[in-house]
């Protein structure tokens, strides 16, 4: 995630802010903020996971999700994180691996391989707002989180749980969002987010999503354990499990190149 | 061979002489190789076994066209598939073993046995290789596989062009960035295999399968050649191909057979083929083009399938998704003394429908028009999972509109409906 210009504007503004007694605006602080979570979470490299996915409806009928997640984090401008995945349950769809190569402005390059067809599939990537594999989480929900693909603003700060909160609105400003504003926290301490308040195209409450069990890796960066997104709107919900992270692995360029994705195991 | 042998006791003492003795045997040696390779696998690294039982139905709510066929309304089979997968701990070497099986209450052409992969991959940083028994895809397009060449049809599993018989090959991929280039050296050649003459489906004249004819001397045994280069330049993924060896297609010899009926003989040539294949991803829509031009059968043709698959996201304020597909299907090859194909001048329109629900359920209509005699070829595929280890699925294929002299003639009254429940362990 290279943001470094806003970053720059970011920090030209506060030396600036911090001389003479001029107010920072709540849109100079929401950016400053969400800035700040990405700067201290630039140099991590490439990580390994295993996620559990547990998709339940209001009728408390549940069906889970594994798969394996590789994501390489590309610090070049205009470019997000490359992430593979790959299913392992349901059976139906086991092998079967998606390969995303996110860019801030421009549309994402995603392929999908087919393990029957032995075919790897280039496929639009439009479907932002889609749900991802038929959970409450919508594409746009797991992508990397550029700087550049929101505009913000500082809320007000207040009391989340046990920790002090931030509390800024962010507007996505990519194209095919399925959302209108995002209401995030984010704890004052350490700049993780703690939650998200999704608002849908017609501007109602849609989904909230909360981050915990969060662990300290590299002595650096955090990563929450589980995440559970409810829908208001459908009374249907997924969490997510995340179990044995590991950080820069090795993975390089070739672990993410499209022509290698029908190797992908 | 010339294309002008027609007196059936030469076909068939000349067809005789090549098969028999020589059945496969590059295929078995493949496949007993990979198998060693497994059975003496070190116990370092990873097993991983998945298999499948796939009970279906189908049913064919007309009598058949031709008397010799059984009247067959419902008809059930089964089929067996598994997956064994040894990797190396480092993950650079994998070995696999894929055997399929499918047995058929009423068509013993189609009940089959095939193995699929059993083949020794090993990964490199910037090359990998593979020997052994593998299935290779190539090609963009939905509603023909044309530049698809390295596998033989299965086409007793079904006439669509899906399913592929396991190859033997040699292949070596070289990986730069943005350009792969492959090479594949396939000895021992898989005929194409055909329903029996009572069987639905086989279309109007029997074909005699176990007496193949070949234009190269070696028969079976003439080594194939292909090499692919596929480059991606930011949207465009180009592929480029060379194909040298015994045409997966056969063409047919008309014959009689001892009781004076008519039979069909496959005989197998030489060719060579070049083919394109192109796509440009943009957000929505995916252009799509494939062309071949091949010698071997008659004059120098050239065929080409092109069109888009332009996907509306979540339409109507739902999570369902909703692809409108079009393709024109062109195929210049001369009418007689080659492989026949429905293809000459057709457009293909279809609908694909993602429900992004739970259960994956999705569904396909597609109708495939031939524009001079207007057949058309009428489908529907649908499927959904049952749970968390179940899918069943629905296929459907109607021929309509049929002139006499159509080449989906002989399958006019052989729509059917197929019902498919899945169990994956």
């Amino acid at each position: 995630m290279k943001t470094s210009s806003r970053i720059l504007a970011a920090a030209v503004a506060s030396v600036l802010l911090a001389g003479p007694a001029i107010a920072e605006t709540p849109e100079e602080k929401g950016l400053a903020i969400a800035a700040e979570i990405d700067r201290r979470d630039l140099g991590w490299g490439d990580s390994a996971v295993q996620l559990k996915m547990l998709l339940s409806n209001r009728h408390g009928e549940t069906s889970a999700r594994e798969l394996r997640m590789k994501v390489q984090e590309v610090q070049d401008t205009g470019l997000g994180d490359r992430s593979l995945i790959v299913f392992d349950v349901p059976r139906d769809v086991e092998g079967t691996a998606f390969l995303s190569h996110t860019k801030v402005a421009e549309p994402d390059d995603q392929w999908l391989f087919l393990p029957a067809l032995k075919r790897v599939k280039r496929i639009s990537s439009a479907n932002k707002s889609g749900p991802f594999v038929g959970s409450e989480f919508a594409y746009e929900d797991l992508l990397s989180q550029e700087v550049e693909k929101y505009e913000y603003k500082w809320l007000q700060d207040e009391t989340c749980g046990d920790l002090e909160c931030f509390v800024i609105d962010r507007y996505p400003v990519y194209e095919n969002s399925g959302y209108t504003k995002q209401v995030v926290w984010v704890d004052k301490e350490e700049y993780r987010i703690i939650r998200i308040d999704f608002y849908d195209r017609k501007d109602s409450l849609l989904k909230t999503l909360v981050f915990s069990d969060y662990e300290q890796y590299l002595g650096t960066y955090w990563r929450a354990g589980t995440l559970q997104m409810d829908n208001h709107q459908t009374g249907k919900s997924t969490t997510m499990e995340f179990a044995d992270y590991e950080f820069q692995v090795g993975l390089n360029d070739a672990d993410f190149a499209s022509n290698r994705l029908k190797r992908a195991r | 061979m010339s294309r002008s042998v027609s007196t059936p006791p030469t076909v068939t003492r000349w067809a005789l002489s090549l098969s028999g003795k020589t059945f496969g045997r590059e295929y078995f040696s493949f496949a007993a190789l990979a198998i060693l390779f497994l059975a003496t696998a070190a116990t370092a690294g990873e097993f991983d076994i998945d298999a499948s039982v796939a009970p279906e139905l189908r049913l064919f709510p007309s009598s058949p066209a031709f008397t010799d066929q059984d009247d067959t309304t419902l008809s059930p089979s089964i089929a067996f598939e598994a997956e064994i997968v040894y990797e190396t701990d480092s993950g650079d070497d994998r070995l696999t073993f894929a055997p399929f099986a499918r047995l058929d209450a009423d068509d013993n052409g189609r009940s089959h046995a095939d193995i699929r992969t059993a083949s020794w991959l090993h990964i490199s940083d910037d090359w990998d290789a593979v020997v052994g028994i593998d299935k290779v895809f190539w090609g963009v397009t939905e509603s023909r596989h044309l530049v698809d060449i390295i596998n033989q049809d299965d086409a007793v599993e079904d006439i669509d062009g899906e399913d592929k018989l396991g190859q033997p090959m040699i292949n070596g991929n070289l990986l730069f960035d943005d350009t792969t280039v492959s090479m594949f050296i396939l000895p021992g050649f898989r005929e194409r295999k055909f329903r029996e003459d009572s069987a639905r489906l086989r279309g109007a004249t029997p074909v005699d399968d176990n007496n193949p004819l070949f234009e190269s001397g070696a028969g079976r045994r003439h080594i194939d050649l292909a090499a692919r280069v596929r480059h991606t330049i930011g949207d465009w993924d180009i592929g480029l191909s060379q194909f040298h060896g015994t045409s997966r297609e056969p063409s047919f010899i008309a014959s009689t057979d001892e009781n004076g009926n008519k039979v069909l003989f496959p005989s197998y040539e030489q060719i060579d083929q070049t083919g394109l294949d192109l796509q440009l991803t943009t957000e929505t829509t995916l252009w799509k083009l494939e062309a071949i031009t091949r010698s071997g059968h008659g004059d120098r043709f050239v065929a080409a399938v092109g069109g888009f698959e332009h996907t509306l996201f979540g339409i109507f304020d739902t999570n369902i998704d909703l692809g409108l597909l079009a393709e024109y299907l062109y195929d210049g090859r001369d009418e007689q003394g080659v492989p026949g194909t429905f293809a000459d001048d057709d457009i293909f329109v279809g609908a694909r429908i993602v429900l992004n629900d739970e259960p994956d359920t999705q569904a396909l209509v597609g109708a495939l028009v031939d524009r001079r005699s207007q057949a058309t070829l009428l489908t529907l595929e649908a499927e959904r999972r049952l749970g968390s280890d179940w899918k069943v699925e629905l296929e459907s294929r109607f021929f309509v509109n049929a002139p006499s002299d159509d080449p989906t003639a002989g399958f006019r009254r052989d729509d059917a409906i197929t019902l498919r429940l899945t169990r994956f362990f």
